[in-house]
């Protein structure tokens, strides 16, 4: 399951995706150690498979909890390496702004 | 002593079974969504549909549960000791205190649609009380892939509630009301739900009648929830739950722009859209009570190794 956490407002588009089928396969779940402001966590979903999920506190307040490390990675985007996108080697995070 | 009309109230629904006698059934499953906006409980006997109800959500998310369970129940003489199984899910989930298990309602909803509109179900629109989700399926109904805004209320049903009361106008009837002018007007700019009554009244005083409005504030909800749906692409069929899933003056302007048209529940057909996160919980309820019946009967079985070793 690919799940889209986030919103959109008048700024702009805030989401997070995470491959589920891709996340459900790794162990090691350092994309949860790796951000500084906590957003992921490690839930079962309703398939009953172990996956990372944005945190419940932190899916309306993406845009200013990852603006720090946007902001030392030159603004951010898919093809910078943030710190959770980094530890996620099988690349089942992306961000969309 | 002036009397308030409330234009928002929707009608709550009851639905029973004619024929299907619960007490006959080895299970009764029960689902319970409980939303922003509205609180819904479906009853399963064996799988098969034999009740639901559908009710406004008040203060208390316990309460607002035991009561969607009781309308859909009581007039069956059923009551919480007779459940074999429950699942609760919706905004209010964690707090159905006599839920076994608790499913998120994007599961729900597209297990719900995919029970209702048939297996050929891939893409649904679920517009909620103060959120909106997309969600794409599989043929089991099975989310392939979701997005959901609820950091704002607007192009939610609540929305719709504000509009029906600043216009004095029936919310179950806007939609119809939508259509009876003589050109469409632009999308209101704003569809804020704080701002949506003061939007609503300038609009009137600029000399716009009321139906005028209504179009134009279906319009701009359309638009907004258009714009979601396109970022997730719809794959047919398309079909669109929860309350605002009623609302035709919305709805139609959705498909007219993402060029799809929404699987429509046949004239004669029981289901209601705004139930499908409660039918959706039901059949999860079914689905977990036969996998505990089987893991308990193969557990009382002899096992491989006793087997074995005999």
């Amino acid at each position: 399951m690919i799940a889209n956490y986030g919103y959109e407002d008048g700024s702009g588009f805030y989401y997070i995706t995470i491959d589920g089928d891709v996340c459900a396969r790794c162990s090691h779940h350092a994309c949860t150690t790796a951000c500084p402001q906590g957003v992921y966590v490690i839930e079962m979903d309703d398939y009953d498979d172990l996956v990372a999920v944005v945190a419940d506190g932190a899916r309306k307040r993406l845009r200013e909890l990852c603006a720090v490390c946007k902001g030392q990675n030159g603004a951010g985007g898919t093809e910078r390496k943030l710190p959770c996108t980094a530890a996620c080697p099988a690349g089942a995070i992306r961000h969309s702004w | 002593m002036e009397q308030t009309e409330h234009y928002w109230r929707w009608s709550e629904k009851t639905w029973q079974a004619s024929g299907l006698d619960w007490r006959h059934a080895a299970a009764v499953t029960v689902g319970i969504d409980v939303g922003s906006v509205s609180s819904q409980a479906v009853l399963l006997a064996d799988g098969r549909l034999l009740a639901f109800h559908s009710t406004r959500t008040g203060s208390s998310s316990p309460d607002s549960a035991l009561r969607a369970f009781k309308g859909a129940s009581e007039p069956l003489g059923l009551t919480l000791d007779d459940v074999t199984y429950a699942v609760g899910t919706g905004y209010g989930r964690v707090n159905v205190p006599f839920a076994d298990r608790t499913i998120t309602e994007i599961a729900c909803h597209a297990r719900g649609a995919n029970y209702m509109g048939g297996p050929s179900i891939r893409t649904i629109l679920d517009m909620g009380g103060q959120d909106c989700k997309v969600i794409r399926c599989d043929e089991r109904g099975k989310v392939l892939n979701f997005i959901m805004n609820d950091k704002c209320a607007a192009g939610t049903g609540r929305g719709m509630e504000v509009i029906a009361d600043a216009l004095s106008v029936p919310i179950e009837d806007i939609g119809r009301r939508s259509f009876e002018i003589d050109e469409e007007p632009p999308p209101v700019s704003n569809v804020c739900t704080v701002f949506a009554k003061s939007e609503a009244t300038s609009l009137l005083r600029a000399g716009w009648s009321v139906n005028r409005v209504l179009a134009a504030y279906c319009s701009a909800m359309a638009q907004r929830v258009a714009g979601l749906i396109e970022r997730m692409q719809v794959e047919r069929e398309f079909f669109i739950t929860g309350g605002i899933g009623k609302n035709i003056g919305v709805t139609r302007r959705i498909e007219r722009l993402i060029g799809v048209e929404a699987i429509k529940l046949p004239a004669d057909s029981v289901f209601d859209p705004q139930i499908a996160g409660a039918l959706g919980a039901a059949l999860f309820a079914h689905s977990l009570y036969r996998k505990a019946q089987k893991e308990a009967s193969s557990a009382g079985a002899p096992g491989v190794a006793e087997v074995a070793g005999a």
